[in-house]
């Protein structure tokens, strides 16, 4: 039984992380870390983490009231709309990039509403902001309407007679003891939107400095310089296995300072007063 | 928090709930301490948080009233259940209620914590000033807390008035089995003592009531009292014998006597053995037999 459990987890782990061994011993490591530092490369870097942020900042805040209120109401046709929450997961990010684009694009549904109100959104920064927003909210929604789904709802209520109104119900009370839900759910929503690229392209285009992300880089030096993509592909996973693991160890943090195991029956009654 | 489609709720000329006239005050308006069944503390606060949780004003003087300023910092997590509803009878008064609502306040105790944490609530209420409304299915523990208990059968309400009334003169017989009365059926016959009831398993029953045709016959099983079965009105057979604090529980198969303690273990007692059973004509209730279909019965 050991040996054969150390066969599977040997193999399981292996198997994962044998193309990241590959990708970092691919060149001498100086050449590795050179080619962090070109111009594509911090360009990139920076695209991607301010894309990413605005997109993240929106999903929580437009995300989190929208999952608790699905989560809480009970209204013909719940089913529905969560089912409509989930079809950006299954649908190909490519597919979610022409959405994108005949939607939000100058010819597309809302393109001449846009246009008159002065706003050209293709080929844009906040361009970028929307497929990331598009192809990994949903991630984040799912989670959260699932972990609001979970909460006690006499925990709501009390807070309601306690004086609270619907927004400090959410925000003291839901929000907090939902944290560890949500913020698992946001981790998986971050790691699909850092590394998105099908939609980003098609809908965004891929300009250095503007909207080439960091997968859009490598994908753009793919042809050209190999070791360079290898390179900016390497800084990809530092940077987002770094921020997975700040996330990591602040919800250690946040989960040891609380136990939310309400234990029925009172035990300690034979060891107090 | 639900909404109600019908019904009035208001406190002193504070309306809360008016269904005709789509008054709907929402909870955070309302000023209501509740106490839920499980206590519903807030997981990610501490105690002192949680009691703070209405407001930003340090409430240490609650702490204090309660007993639980030691527990300031703790989480609700590593309360006893005894300490968890202290926390939250805390919480809820520092809202500052014009009313308590204790929903099943003891159900999440076990049952030694439960006798003490019911006299220590019985005492801190009384000392409140405070009206509050406690629901429980148990008899024993609305009557132990409450001056007025409100029966309610299927969402109505059946019978309101004090504990030793609703044992005294129980409206239907649902409120007497609530008391733990036995409930037998019987026909009345006026007598002059009041009446004389022929019991539908046989055997007969005189009460002081007077009346006439079907009725049901409420009788409290410390009012039962085990005689010689040859010389006795009513028999029975015994079923199982236990005992409930001070008294010894006889389990017949149509009704339950208590007993003096010093019976127990006698061979007349073993299950199955025939005994006698008596009742004083003063502690014998009868109210009028529901008609077939109908809810509820006529009451004194």
């Amino acid at each position: 039984m050991a040996v054969g459990a150390t066969l599977v987890v040997a193999l399981v782990l292996a198997f994962l992380l044998l193309p990241i061994v590959a990708l970092i011993a691919y060149q001498p490591i100086h050449e590795l870390v050179n080619g962090f530092g070109t111009r594509v490369a911090t360009d990139a870097v920076l695209v991607s983490l301010k894309t990413n942020a605005i997109a993240f900042a929106i999903m929580l805040a437009l995300g989190t009231p929208f999952a608790y209120i699905l989560a809480r109401a009970r209204f013909r046709g719940r089913s529905l709309v969560i089912t409509a929450v989930e079809v950006p997961l299954v649908m190909p990010p490519a597919v979610a990039g022409l959405g994108l684009l005949v939607a939000f694009g100058r010819l597309g549904l809302l393109g001449h509403t846009l246009k008159v109100l002065g706003i050209d959104l293709a080929f844009t920064q906040a361009a970028v902001v929307l497929a990331i927003l598009f192809v990994a909210s949903p991630f984040y929604l799912r989670g959260a309407i699932a972990s609001f789904g979970a909460l006690d709802p006499t925990l709501i209520d009390v807070a309601g007679t306690l004086g609270a109104g619907p927004l400090r119900r959410m925000l003291r009370v839901a929000v907090p003891v939902a944290a560890g839900g949500l913020g698992a759910a946001a981790a998986v929503a971050f790691a699909r939107g850092i590394g998105e690229f099908g939609a980003t392209i098609l809908f965004a285009g891929s300009f250095q400095g503007t909207t080439q992300t960091l997968p859009l880089a490598v994908y753009s030096l793919f042809d050209a310089n190999l070791d360079q993509a290898i390179s900016i592909g390497v800084l990809l996973i530092i940077v987002s296995a770094a921020i997975l693991l700040a996330a990591k160890l602040l919800a250690r943090r946040w989960s040891s300072s609380q136990s939310t195991s309400p234990s029925r029956g009172d035990r300690s009654i034979f060891a107090s007063s | 928090m639900e909404r109600a489609c019908r019904g009035r709720i208001a406190l002193g000329d504070e309306l809360w709930l008016d269904a005709d006239r789509h008054v709907h005050l929402v909870p955070e308006r309302r000023r209501v301490g509740y106490l839920p069944q499980d206590y519903a503390l807030f997981p990610h606060l501490t105690v002192a948080g949680n009691v703070r949780f209405s407001g930003r004003r340090d409430r240490s003087d609650l702490l204090e009233r309660l007993r639980i300023a030691h527990l300031g910092g703790a989480r609700p997590a590593q309360l006893s259940g005894g300490e968890r509803q202290r926390v939250a009878l805390a919480r809820a008064l520092a809202r500052e209620p014009r009313v308590l609502l204790l929903d099943e306040p003891f159900g999440a105790l076990d049952a030694i914590t439960r006798q003490r944490v019911r006299s220590e609530l019985a005492e801190f209420l009384a000392g409140l000033g405070l009206p509050a409304l406690l629901v429980t299915h148990a008899f024993d523990e609305a009557a132990f807390l409450a001056d007025r208990i409100g029966v309610l059968d299927q969402g109505t309400l059946v019978q309101l008035s004090s504990p030793s009334e609703l044992i005294e003169n129980p409206a239907t017989a649902l409120v007497a089995e609530l008391t733990g009365a036995n409930v037998l059926d019987g026909i009345a016959e006026p007598s002059p003592a009041g009446a004389s009831v022929r019991l539908s398993g046989g055997g007969e029953l005189v009460s002081s009531t007077r009346a006439k045709g079907p009725v049901q016959v409420i009788v409290h099983p410390w009012a039962l009292e085990l005689t010689d079965p040859g010389a006795s009105a009513l028999t029975d057979t015994v079923l199982a014998v236990g005992q409930d604090r001070g008294a010894l529980v006889v389990r017949l198969t149509r009704m339950t006597v208590h007993a003096p303690p010093g019976l127990n273990g006698r061979a007349a007692l073993a299950a199955g053995s025939r005994v006698g059973v008596r009742a004083e004509p003063g502690s014998v209730r009868l109210i009028e037999a529901a008609p077939p279909g109908a809810v509820g019965g006529v009451g004194g």
